[in-house]
């Protein structure tokens, strides 16, 4: 069944949107993703203008973090300080990067720096991920032999000044690098239209050592606002999104969100981390081949986009 | 009978004067409305070639060419190239006078109905009207032909360039007809058609006749609401988005 999109401007098959936006949101619910990496280069693959993917996509997100939000809320695990700090960096870095995409724009590098971008940040966090629950899941007993160096094994950025303490994931670290990540998430996804949740929950991980079970809600609250500011962003300065496309795919990612929580909550954390690593890396290698192998169509035709 | 309708042709032709032949068009819709189920859409064109008392005799058949232009839409065309390791868009072309949709019809290939000449004067052809209206690209003409052909390519697979030289069918002596097919991604706006009388490659006639493509209903309301309303739009679209997030996660619930 076709149904035509008010703003994108053409048809689509209700089904196959439904379809792949329950199945995003299905990884993003078992991960606490936005799915913003994934929907956004889909939505473009199907034709829908890279302009109104990615504002409309942030509607999705939007919704389906709120899902998720909710959920995790209830469990208690979710920080809410450390989202607020995370929120309050990320807004600084969304504006930030909001001139940067501009700037890129209008020097025609904007493509290039894009799917370089993606190719360097899914590759290295992915790589990084894939190596270390690699190790975890077939080397048991070296990561059990590690623990214990945990407390002495601070980060020289745990110490900077301006301590804080985060009583929901015991800890105690200085602000200052939780607003830089909050600040570095928000440009990025100002930049690649993506919530940023495959960086903050490694980030949160590995750099801040937050409890696992509080990662994920943790993540999803900073997505949401994020994305709530996005779309409001979007609507009012680029008038790209579709209301009608927002519909099908909110539907579809939050019932797929649903069961993608769920499933999350039987999966053992080092497996959890393997498969979202593999995730995040065969996303950067599905772009790396885009640039590195010789394409079928060299040319293509972009549209400029006509103010009304 | 027929003297009847010969005195009347006569008759016309005098009060008329015209000079030679005229064209008489009409396009089977003026208005083509986009609503929720819209997956392109299919126009037919009807046109008469009149034929007064003081028209000349002609040795040659009569050849139509309809030329369907949808609204001006500038774009760029760029080019991938190997950089070191990596395929980037190295090369580019801007494109400021072509429109978003581009039918061309006629009754015979164009190359039987006119000379080159003529048909880069008259636009008539694919490569003629971008070579035309392409504007001044930047590079030698060898490299603008090499962009113009991907460009005709690209357009032609998306079918808003059209080129078909058994468009144009004779349903009569002086009467034709020409389907236009217009694809979901076809621009919106207001279209020309152009059709032109030709006979031994000599255009005799031009008429033109127009239609628009617009949006209507639900799709038109969310449109103007977008444009007119963006912080309302915006604001609604949120809500709607927290709401969904929300009753999914009330309906779903088990603990």
């Amino acid at each position: 069944m076709q149904i035509y999109l008010p703003i994108a401007e053409l048809p689509v098959s209700i089904f196959l949107i439904f379809g792949m936006a329950a199945a995003v949101g299905f990884i993003s619910g078992l991960f606490g993703v936005g799915g913003g990496f994934l929907m956004t280069p889909l939505l473009v693959f199907l034709g829908i203008p890279p302009g109104v993917a990615v504002a409309t996509g942030s509607a999705q997100i939007a919704a389906s973090s709120m899902t998720g939000v909710l959920t995790f809320w209830r469990r208690k695990a979710l920080d809410v300080k450390l989202g607020l700090v995370l929120v309050g960096g990320g807004i600084v870095g969304t504006f930030l990067g909001v001139l940067f995409f501009n700037a890129m724009r209008r020097a025609g590098y904007f493509d290039l720096v894009l799917v370089l971008s993606y190719v360097t940040l899914l590759g290295s966090v992915g790589g990084l991920m894939l190596i270390e629950s690699l190790k975890a899941t077939f080397m048991p007993k070296r990561v059990k032999v590690r623990k214990p160096s945990r407390l002495d094994g601070r980060w020289w950025f745990e110490t900077l000044p301006f301590p804080v303490k985060f009583e929901r994931s015991g800890l105690m670290i200085s602000i200052v690098p939780v607003i830089a990540l909050g600040l570095f998430i928000g440009f990025a996804g100002a930049v690649l239209g993506i919530g940023g949740g495959f960086i903050v929950v490694p980030a949160l991980i590995y750099f801040f050592r937050v409890p696992t079970a509080m990662v994920v809600g943790t993540s999803l609250f900073q997505i949401l606002f994020t994305m709530i500011a996005a779309t409001m962003l979007h609507a009012v300065t680029n008038q790209s999104v579709d209301f009608v496309l927002a519909l099908i795919l909110i539907i579809g990612s939050v019932i797929g969100a649903q069961f993608g929580a769920r499933a999350g909550q039987n999966l053992k954390g080092e497996h959890f981390r393997l498969l979202l690593a593999i995730l995040v890396f065969g996303v950067a290698v599905r772009f790396a081949i885009e640039i590195g192998v010789k394409p079928n169509e060299p040319f293509s035709i972009e549209q400029q986009e006509t103010r009304q | 009978m027929i003297r009847l309708i010969v005195a009347m042709a006569t008759f016309i032709g005098l009060c008329t004067q015209a000079p030679a032949e005229r064209l008489i068009t009409s396009v089977s819709s003026s208005r083509v409305l986009i609503t929720s189920s819209y997956t392109g859409a299919e126009l037919v064109l009807f046109g008469a070639i009149e034929r007064d008392a003081v028209s000349v005799s002609r040795a040659g058949t009569y050849d139509i060419v309809v030329t369907v232009r949808g609204p001006v839409s500038p774009f760029t065309v760029r080019e991938k190239l190997r950089i070191g390791p990596i395929w980037v868009n190295a090369d580019q072309q801007k494109y400021v006078g072509l429109p978003g949709y581009l039918a061309i019809h006629s009754s015979r290939p164009l190359t039987e109905v006119s000379s080159k000449p003529l048909r880069e004067r008259f636009q008539l052809g694919l490569m003629e009207t971008v070579a035309a209206r392409g504007g001044g690209g930047a590079g030698s003409e060898e490299r603008r032909q090499y962009f113009h052909n991907a460009l005709i390519r690209l357009k032609s697979n998306a079918r808003l360039f059209q080129s078909n030289d058994k468009g144009v069918v004779f349903l009569a002596p002086g009467l034709f007809r020409a389907a236009i097919s217009l694809p979901a991604t076809a621009p919106l706006g207001n279209y020309e058609a152009t059709v032109t009388l030709l006979s031994d490659g000599a255009p005799l006639a031009t008429e033109k006749t127009d239609f628009e493509v617009v949006k209507t209903g639900f799709e038109a309301q969310v449109a103007a609401a977008a444009f007119g309303q963006p912080w309302l739009y915006g604001l609604f679209t949120v809500l709607l988005a927290l709401g969904f997030g929300w009753l999914a996660n009330y309906a779903f619930r088990r603990d």
